[in-house]
């Protein structure tokens, strides 16, 4: 568009639009036009070729409108972006996002007393298992820069151990939480072992290959995981030991007992909030400490230079190592979490799907970004789950936000990928 | 002995059609070094296009077996090319100079796109197929023990190696094979020199696509069942096929696909049917420990 003139050309434009709609009826002719209809007789063929006029029309339109609209617009859209750092460049400077980060935790604790009702909280809690996941990623895949497919197996170790030490052991949800962290962390540590040495793509495949082993595993050892069944009535977590149940067990005491208050539902919802919110917390401070510590520097050397790291004396393979064993440790902490506030898991929790959209996270929050991961969260978790009645289309959205995002951004929301350590003084990000 | 010899037939027949997609694979990581995600799913539009195929010729009254065949597999291999195009054009070729991981996620989001999509206009059920190829040789009869080949088992076979045959001239002898040679070594270099880069990639799509239709076709005879969810564990095995022959290496990815078809074959026959995909998985994670760049694959050197 650096040639702006004052009149688009209509011709070229229409041609332009007639080849994407010609396309579009191309694409549909086959799966819209058609459709298979499975029956108990057999199958048979539905006619609706109408559907391939309407998607090229539609495509067709589409196509002319948005390039319409970037003739008209080119311009105030440029002016708008700003020269350098993108849209959020003005997030960067480190007290800025300071006090961006602690109006979000203001905002995130007042939340539950801000008139907001049960279900949000519910939803706000989900949110915050995925934003505890992404941070717990972030450590390995925009630290360590090892890409990571199967970090839902370590999720799905943290919530297994939990749920068999609950149900057949009886133990508390305060004793299992660190065990399943140290479970999912040798986790790690005994599957990343073997395959860190291995190149970037090499490593994505071999850990995607691990979360479909771990799911396997879980589906078949049906003696120890229930099999496809999964575990039912895990219990859930206390405070301080007092229960959030209506009625005490033996020897227990409920919350609402304790402190003399009525009993509701709403007060297990909460706490199980805070909880989560604790956790994922938790998981962003150690990671903000860690990077100042010489094996977070180190993380982030050898993302950037394998071999300078090596000619340095560092050993990629344990420094790698370390990081997929405390990214899958909070793995586990929040795979805990999770078996704990639903009380029922299944393998179908533990899909491949569940580790790409941990991954969408990170890498849409712009890898490394701690408050990027947060955004993203909250748009990809929490958008859809507004959404859940367009079950489908909701999925197709989800799948083309992915695609679109990256487009827009290929470096992520809240991208920059600034050094913890900075030599001298001067020099702006 | 017999029961052996049946599970080997099987086996190159299931290796077959991952040697087809692994071909995919392999291409687009040759070329622009990304690993296509959605490829699996290009694979499952490809079985679903010709199932289609085959039920608009029963409804135009075509019975003969080869001629049906011959046209669903024109139809098939256009229709999965187109798509195999669109997908290159909207969500990769924008993110040609991104890092690394963007390609990588923009995939994986066209694979839920593709997946949701035809489960949103074919419906989630299992779609069946009568069975069209009847027949079949017996090789070797121990008493006990009948080792059958049937005919659309070699049919497979048959098309896989001819596809290869071709597949390998092409890339040997041809302008086309050169340019995508060419562009593999170096995208700006090849470009100086006159090679039109985006449309190598654009043409390496389709023909994995195209690939990816065929063995999308096969695999609906011979299974005769297709779902919206197929394409990615096969996808993922076609990858590990690729990588397990050595990424880059297209006698590596038929070599690496014929290896996880016999170990998944093997594996059922002779252990536990239930836990075959963790065989397979576990191959491929000792050759990457032991011959990290696959059986047929160059060393990579790395550069400071």
């Amino acid at each position: 568009m650096a040639l702006h003139t004052t009149r688009p050309d209509v011709p070229a434009l229409l041609r332009d639009a007639g080849l994407a709609g010609f396309v579009a009826a191309l694409l549909a002719f086959p799966l819209l036009g058609f459709e298979l209809n499975a029956s108990a007789q057999g199958i048979t063929l539905n006619y609706r070729l109408l559907w391939i006029v309407y998607a090229a029309a539609i495509v067709f339109a589409g196509r002319l409108g948005i390039s319409l609209a970037l003739f008209y617009l080119a311009p105030q859209i440029a002016s708008l972006i700003p020269k350098s750092g993108g849209l959020f460049a003005r997030l960067s400077p480190h007290a800025t996002r300071y006090s961006v980060g602690v109006i979000m935790i203001v905002l995130a604790l007042a939340l539950p007393w801000a008139g907001a009702d049960r279900n949000l909280v519910d939803k706000a809690t989900l949110i915050l298992i995925y934003i505890m996941l992404g941070w717990g990623l972030n450590i390995v895949v925009g630290l360590a820069g090892l890409l990571d497919l199967g970090y839902v197996a370590f999720y799905a170790v943290g919530a297994y151990s939990y749920a068999i030490l609950s149900t057949t052991f009886g133990l508390s949800f305060w004793i299992c939480l660190p065990l399943a962290g140290l479970l999912a962390g040798a986790f790690g540590i005994a599957l990343g072992f073997p395959v860190l040495r291995l190149r970037g793509d090499y490593l994505a495949i071999v850990t995607l290959g691990f979360g479909e082993i771990i799911r396997e595993i879980i589906i078949n050892w049906q003696v120890v995981t229930g099999g496809p069944n999964g575990i039912g009535g895990i219990a859930r977590p206390s405070f301080f030991g007092l229960e959030m149940l209506p009625v005490a067990t033996e020897g227990h005491t409920t919350f609402s007992d304790f402190f003399n208050i009525p009993f509701s539902p709403d007060q297990r919802v909460i706490f199980l909030y805070y909880l989560i919110l604790m956790l994922a917390l938790a998981t962003n401070f150690f990671t903000l400490r860690i990077r100042q510590l010489p094996i977070g520097r180190a993380w982030e050397a050898l993302r950037e230079d394998e071999i300078a790291c090596r000619s340095l004396g560092l050993n990629p393979t344990m420094v790698k190592l370390s990081a997929f064993a405390i990214g899958a440790t909070f793995a586990g902490f929040a795979g805990s979490f999770f078996a704990a506030r639903q009380n029922f898991i299944s393998p179908e929790s533990f899909t491949f799907i569940e580790s790409a959209i941990i991954l969408a996270i990170v890498v849409l929050g712009g890898m490394g970004s701690q408050i990027g991961i947060v955004l993203a969260a909250i748009l990809l978790v929490g958008l859809p789950e507004w959404f859940r009645d367009l079950a489908e289309f909701r999925m197709v959205a989800f799948g083309a936000a992915m695609v679109l995002i990256m487009i827009w951004r290929p470096q992520g929301l809240l991208s920059h990928r600034e050094p913890t350590l900075r030599l001298g003084s001067g020099g702006s990000p | 002995m017999a029961y052996f010899l049946q599970q080997l037939i099987n086996g190159i027949t299931l290796g077959a059609t991952y040697g087809l997609i692994a071909i995919g694979y392999t291409m687009v990581y040759g070329i622009i070094g990304m690993i296509n995600f959605a490829h699996g799913d290009i694979y499952m539009i490809g079985a679903f296009i010709s199932l289609v195929g085959f039920m608009l010729l029963a409804a135009f009254g075509i019975t003969s077996v080869p001629l049906a065949f011959f046209l669903v597999l024109v139809f098939a291999m256009f229709f999965t090319g187109v798509y195999g195009w669109t997908v290159e054009r909207i969500a990769y070729r924008p993110l040609r100079r991104a890092p690394r991981l963007a390609p990588l996620i923009s995939a994986i989001g066209v694979s839920i796109v593709l997946q949701n999509f035809v489960q949103l206009s074919q419906g989630a059920r299992v779609k069946p197929l009568q069975p069209m190829v009847h027949g079949s040789f017996q090789v070797y009869n121990d008493g006990a023990f009948q080792v059958t080949i049937s005919y659309l088992q070699i049919m497979i076979i048959a098309l896989t190696m001819a596809l290869m045959v071709a597949f390998t001239l092409v890339i040997r002898y041809t302008s086309l094979g050169r340019a995508q040679r060419a562009a593999a070594q170096d995208m700006t270099m090849a470009s100086l020199l006159g090679v039109n880069v985006d449309r190598t990639i654009s043409i390496t799509f389709v023909i994995g696509a195209m690939l990816a239709a065929v063995a999308g076709l096969m695999v609906t005879l011979y299974y005769g069942v297709i779902d919206f969810y197929i394409g990615f564990i096969v996808g993922i095995k076609a990858f590990t096929a690729a990588v397990l022959g050595g990424i880059g290496s297209l006698p590596g990815a038929m070599l690496g696909g014929m290896l996880i078809g016999l170990i998944e074959a093997f594996w059922s026959g002779y252990f536990s049917i239930e836990y075959k995909d963790v065989a397979a998985f576990s191959i491929l994670v000792f050759v990457l420990i032991f011959r990290p760049t696959g059986l047929l694959g160059r060393p990579e050197i790395e550069k400071v």
